[in-house]
């Protein structure tokens, strides 16, 4: 064949010594789909990097301000889509704080019960899908698999398995189904030794931790500065957990540790990760035991919670009521406020801003994954390409909530 | 644990402290925006506050009920104390409808960068001394600010026509910075098959009819 510099001479054809642009996403298998990473390079090493995002923007806060404090929970749901009940119960707590009313105490452990399942799945969604990221598929099945056997929980529990829209202002749609407490019971052990069996493939493995070991390290106080919370924080040696930092709900009264890292690289993180789906099973033990059998779930506020259908149907009290609370939406009192809760990520905030009438007038989330996100251009500059998709993985960028 | 903030805040800046309340719990600090910056640097340097950790920073619109009309809402936390506090500064819109200008507060706190930025993007508020003010969230060709009250819910915009040219998607100022592909260098000189191509952007040599 003939070659096809045929008429070069000599030194004419030069190789370009310029910083060369390379564009990353959102159509890439590491992105996520979400996020496009432009970043210029020389030779394999990251000069300047760009995380831009935006692709999944849904125009989420200006939606609350056309409905009712109740039609926000399918919005919440869709924040953090895998673990969308921690989101439900954080806005029911945020909309209980401007109220001023607390939910029964079986329905607090309910809440944390399915919190911290729905913090189990997180977790592995994020870790599974970083080992397969680096080709570690297997790990991943097993994770998934582990997964499905919480969303079981959750299908029985609220008929949903991803997008529960389970919490109410006030309390839960229903209350626990009679075999919840066994289902949890067989189903923890069997989630704890399949996430053990998969651990086992990738922690001994080389490939697997030569990737994730000194990669994407993070210095303790730019993660402060830069707002992170949550696993990614953690994971840089700062103690932080909202959990035990600012208890809400009955999370004074488990006895759980706080796994910190002390790098802050990717491998830190995964295993901060994994030490907390440990710590997630040890509450949800401790609060099986603690949640009664019996009792109301919903607090007993007739402004908030919709009477029972046999009254609905039957008096007219109960058809008013029904109305005013669907029609006109809970009444929140005028005023500002800003609740947080520790979502799968870290700190979800939601800053409320009511004027008093049913309809929110702002409100404001606060996505853990935003500050994290925010922190990746800083992480990758001076690393190589290869090491943007565990660093990518380990941050647990949610296209839902990042992009609002 | 956050009164003793807000009493350093009183002792510190007076007058431009223009109001504090705990409405629900949460310790508000209402400052002036000259002080903005000030507060800002403040609360994260004085030895008895040490709001080290960034929470969040956005923005209110409160058209029809307030003057001014827009409010720029921070939230930080102190790692070593555990407190925590809101500072807001009322802000509205300039002579002639400009957009309304604050200090940005990148330098304080480095994760503000996109939370600013989002704040611009959603409501138009500008943040001076922020070094890369861009859209965050929508797209360049986007017109308005679309969490501003004035702005239509059901409003929709045309789609935004194939970029041609390169300088809209730069991101580092590079004009001629396509991240697409493989950009045409002036220096790089393509030989194929005899013939020589010099700054075509057919660069990978298809004959042409």
């Amino acid at each position: 064949m003939e070659p096809l510099d045929v008429e070069l001479e000599d030194g004419e054809l030069e190789l370009p010594t310029d910083p060369m642009l390379l564009n990353m996403g959102p159509s890439h298998p590491a992105m996520h789909g979400t996020v496009r990473i432009v970043v210029e390079l020389s030779g394999e090493t990251i000069n300047k990097a760009d995380v831009q995002i935006g692709y999944l923007h849904r125009g989420f806060e200006k939606m609350c301000e056309r409905g009712s404090w109740t039609q926000v929970f399918p919005y919440v749901d869709r924040l953090n889509y895998a673990s969308p009940m921690l989101n439900n119960v954080g806005f029911a707590l945020a909309v209980e704080k401007m109220l001023g009313v607390t939910v029964p105490e079986r329905c607090q452990h309910y809440r944390v019960l399915l919190g911290e399942l729905a913090r189990i799945c997180d977790h592995l969604v994020c870790s599974g899908a970083m080992a397969m990221e680096l080709g570690a598929f297997t790990p991943f099945l097993y994770f998934i698999k582990a997964r499905d056997m919480i969303w079981d929980i959750f299908e029985e529990e609220t008929g949903a398995r991803l997008t529960n829209s389970f919490g109410r202002v006030g309390g839960m749609a229903d209350e626990p189904s009679p075999n919840f407490k066994e289902m949890v019971r067989t189903t923890i052990p069997a989630v704890v030794d399949l996430i053990t069996d998969g651990e086992n493939l990738l922690l001994e493995n080389r490939i697997f931790l030569d990737r994730l070991e000194d990669v994407g390290i993070i210095a303790r106080e730019d993660a402060v500065a830069l707002g992170w919370s949550g696993v990614v924080l953690r994971s840089t040696g700062a103690n932080y957990d909202v959990r035990k930092h600012h208890p809400y709900m009955t999370y004074d009264r488990y006895d759980f540790d706080v796994p910190v890292g002390q790098k802050g690289d990717n491998y830190d993180r995964f295993m901060c990760r994994q030490a907390e789906i440990k710590q997630s099973a040890r509450i949800i033990e401790q609060a099986l035991d603690m949640m009664a059998d019996e009792g109301p779930v919903n607090v007993d506020d007739p402004r908030i919670i919709l009477p029972p259908k046999e009254q609905v149907y039957n008096t007219i009290e109960g058809t008013i009521q029904h109305f005013k609370i669907v029609m006109e939406g809970i009444k929140v009192p005028a005023g500002e406020c800003y609740s947080y809760t520790e979502s799968g990520n870290g700190e979800l905030g939601f800053y409320m801003v009511s004027d008093g009438s049913g309809t929110p007038w702002r409100l404001r989330i606060r996505p853990p994954s935003f500050a994290s996100t925010a922190g990746l251009e800083e992480m990758i500059t001076g690393m190589m390409i290869p090491d943007i998709v565990p660093t990518f993985g380990s941050i647990n960028m949610i296209g839902g909530e990042c992009d609002h | 644990m956050s009164k003793v903030v807000l009493k350093r805040l009183e002792k510190r800046f007076g007058e431009a402290l223009l109001s504090t309340h705990d409405q629900f719990g949460d310790e508000t600090a209402v400052v002036s925006p000259d002080a903005w910056h000030a507060v800002a640097l403040f609360l994260r340097d004085d030895s008895r506050c040490q709001m080290d950790h960034f929470i969040d920073l956005t923005a209110v619109d409160y058209l029809g009920r307030r003057t001014p009309r827009f409010e720029v809402v921070l939230h930080m936390r102190s790692m070593q104390k555990l407190h925590r506090i809101r500072v807001k500064t009322p802000i509205d819109l300039g002579p002639d409808g400009t957009n309304p200008k604050v200090d940005s507060v990148v330098d304080v706190w480095k994760g503000a960068n996109w939370f600013e930025r989002e704040a611009w993007d959603m409501f138009g508020i500008q943040f001076e001394g922020h070094p890369d003010l861009r859209r965050l969230l929508m797209y360049e060709e986007f017109e308005g600010h679309p969490l501003r009250k004035d702005y239509d819910a059901n409003k929709t915009q045309p789609l935004v026509e194939y970029r041609e040219g390169y300088e809209k998607l730069a991101p580092f100022g590079l004009p001629e910075g396509m991240p697409f592909g493989r950009q045409v260098h002036d220096r790089w000189k393509v030989h194929v098959a005899g013939r020589q191509t010099e700054g075509d952007t057919n660069i990978l040599g298809f004959e042409e009819d």
